[in-house]
């Protein structure tokens, strides 16, 4: 059953449609759902905890009770790109501390998960993300960024910025 | 991610990397789902059979026998059972599964579909961490050409009444998620916290049906192990340990990487001669052997064979294989503060002794660390760690009571002389945690 009104683009509303119908029960859908609908939105809105809620048939509690357990659910917008550096145990040891300072102090965002003045960067100190044996290692959006240096960094943070102007 | 080589090593699961066998054709044409196809002449107890001979033990932390495992789930079909397949890959220091996602998605599929035909599910259901995406791509498009190809679906291998499906599912950032109740909970669209077992998820599982859960290196063994035959698989290891596994050398070392090793392989020749020594030519310290929750080791106690038995004996644990390396010039204490800060967030705060142990462990740790301390919080940190070994709900509280324990008994000079008068300069972990250290002046 498809959703009366829905904020998501027609793309996304039928891959959500789909998702709901693929598991025993509807909730498990619940979770990527987020996530996909944060990747389209910028976070997870009062508007997406609503449609989400509905899709899935649980309260708009349930689903916030959810949502704040997962650390990469967000419920206010974050930088266009987002740069998590990692820090844990591999990544410390090859300078994982250095790169995340290195972009704060680049960017000029000095608190975690701050955000640029003009929406395009925001930078958080992350947990392990599965790259020790190429770190230290960051994750740019879903894009991994490896091996990193202060100039390689620099160098991703460029092409990101290239990325964003109007062609 | 890029692939290394060294002439020790064995492949077997990582034989195809580097092929192109992400591309369905590719992989059929290196033998792929000649196993799955072979599985169902075999049957389920012959399959058990050859799992248990292999000496496969689960590749995701515990090394429990995997074909012991599949042996629990019940015969008889009265509730749909499932194959849960584990991609959270969060501890610190492993990063092992992603290549076989990456390089060899088939191998997750098939052997998804032999665990399958072992037990009697006809379900199976690939959980990915949220930050691999790019991986979840991967597989998504895999498990759509094997559908294409008849491999998965109604009929499979055109065998009229022979059905599974299997399906992709992505999390959304949570370490506590990969331990396996936690994982079968955030999988039903719940928060991951775990359950308390018995009943044990090979009785009563996903949506309450038994259900296997295997990590995913684990689950991808399983068509070589058919490929080879128990026995042979087996004889690559050591006792009671069969095959090879997936080892994530990181930290201090010069050539980092995924090596896949046998069984056994020696943790010395590991670090100086497959990862090529110490990085610029530093003293060595210690070794994490197994992942952040794994205890350490002192440079005088590396001429160990990694295998499962014999890092336990040791008095350390193989864990997820992830071995991170530790030069002359790293802080213990820092190292100490960083593992703890990690179990400290990544406690669900369910139970209480991992909640507020966690909690404990990190604000005394810091104290130290600042400068602050006083000599009997040395004996507070072991004695809190000591004391949430084995009195939580899941393991997440020994992981983070263990690694602990052993910084503090091996190393406890390192932690002494933050007490002195001139105790050392904090790094960077402390600077980036203003309210850590607020918190912990109290
Ligand atoms: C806190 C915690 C986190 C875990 N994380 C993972 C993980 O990310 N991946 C994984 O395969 N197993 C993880 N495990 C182990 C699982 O609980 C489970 O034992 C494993 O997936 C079983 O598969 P195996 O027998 O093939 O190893 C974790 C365990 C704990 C206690
Ligand atoms: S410790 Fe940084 S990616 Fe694993």
């Amino acid at each position: 059953m498809s959703t009366p009104t829905t904020i998501f683009s027609a793309e996304l509303a039928a891959r959500l449609d789909r998702l709901v119908t693929l598991y025993p029960v509807k909730r498990s859908a619940l979770i990527p759902m987020l996530l996909y609908a944060q990747d389209e939105i910028g976070y997870c809105s009062d508007a997406v905890v609503a449609e989400a809620a509905v899709r899935v048939g649980i309260t708009e509690l349930d689903v916030r009770n959810v949502l704040s357990y997962y650390s990469m659910l967000r419920q206010k917008p974050l930088g266009k790109f987002h740069i998590q550096v990692c820090t844990n145990i591999s990544c410390m040891l090859r300078g994982g501390y250095e790169i995340l300072e290195h972009c704060q102090h680049k960017l000029g965002v000095h608190e975690n998960k701050g955000v640029t003045p003009d929406g395009l960067f925001s930078v958080e100190e992350v947990e392990c993300i599965g790259a020790c044996c190429w770190a230290p290692a960051v994750q740019v959006n879903y894009d991994y960024v490896e091996d990193v240096t202060p100039a390689s960094m620099d160098a991703a943070i460029d092409k990101y910025r290239q990325l964003a102007r109007p062609q | 991610m890029y692939l290394v080589s060294h002439p020790d090593e064995v492949k077997v699961i990582s034989f195809r990397f580097g092929q192109g066998a992400e591309q369905i054709d590719k992989y059929i044409e290196l033998g792929g789902y000649e196993q799955a196809r072979r599985a169902i002449d075999m049957g389920p107890e012959a399959i058990i059979n050859e799992v248990k001979a292999s000496n496969l033990r689960g590749r995701g932390g515990a090394g429990f026998p995997t074909g012991l495992k599949w042996s629990f789930v019940p015969k008889g079909m009265d509730r749909p059972k499932y194959i849960l397949v584990n991609g959270d890959e969060s501890e610190p220091g492993t990063c092992k599964d992603r290549p076989i996602c990456e390089y060899d998605p088939h191998s997750i599929i098939e052997g998804t579909i032999i665990a399958g035909l072992a037990v009697g599910a006809k379900q199976g259901f690939i959980y990915m961490r949220g930050e691999y995406r790019y991986l979840l791509d991967i597989m998504d498009k895999c498990i759509a050409d094997a559908y294409a190809k008849g491999f998965l679906g109604k009929n499979i291998f055109g065998i009229e009444g022979l059905d599974f499906d299997c399906m992709s599912h992505s999390g959304a950032g949570a370490y506590e998620v990969g331990e396996e109740s936690a994982l079968m909970e955030s999988l039903e669209g719940k928060r991951g916290v775990p359950r308390i077992r018995p009943p044990f998820p090979a009785v009563v599982g996903l949506y309450g049906g038994p259900t296997v859960i295997n990590n995913v290196e684990t689950i991808a063994s399983v068509p070589h192990v058919l490929r080879l035959g128990g026995a042979e698989y087996a004889k690559i290891g050591t006792d009671r340990n069969g095959g090879t596994r997936l080892f994530g050398i990181s930290g201090h070392v010069e050539k980092p990487g995924v090596y896949e090793l046998p069984m056994g392989y020696s943790l010395r020749k590991a670090i100086y001669e497959v990862a090529g020594g110490i990085k610029g030519g530093k003293k060595l310290k210690a070794v994490v052997p197994g992942g952040s929750s794994t205890p350490v080791l002192k440079a005088d106690e590396i001429d160990v064979g990694m295998d499962f038995d014999q890092l336990a004996k040791a008095g350390t644990m193989l864990g997820s294989a992830g071995i991170v390396v530790l030069d002359e010039t790293v802080s213990i204490v820092e190292f100490a503060l960083r593992t703890i800060k990690f179990y400290q967030h990544e406690s669900c705060g369910w139970c209480i002794p991992c909640r507020e142990g966690t909690d404990w462990l990190k604000k005394t740790i810091t104290r130290v660390y600042q400068g602050n301390g006083v000599s009997k919080d040395l004996d507070n940190i072991k004695y809190l760690a000591e004391n949430m070994m084995g009195r939580t709900f899941c393991p997440l509280g020994d992981a983070a009571a263990m690694p602990t324990i052993g910084f503090i008994t091996k190393f406890r000079d390192e932690f002494e002389a933050f007490l002195s008068e001139n105790p050392p300069t904090p790094g960077l972990v402390l600077q980036q945690a203003p309210n850590l250290v607020q918190l912990a002046a109290h």
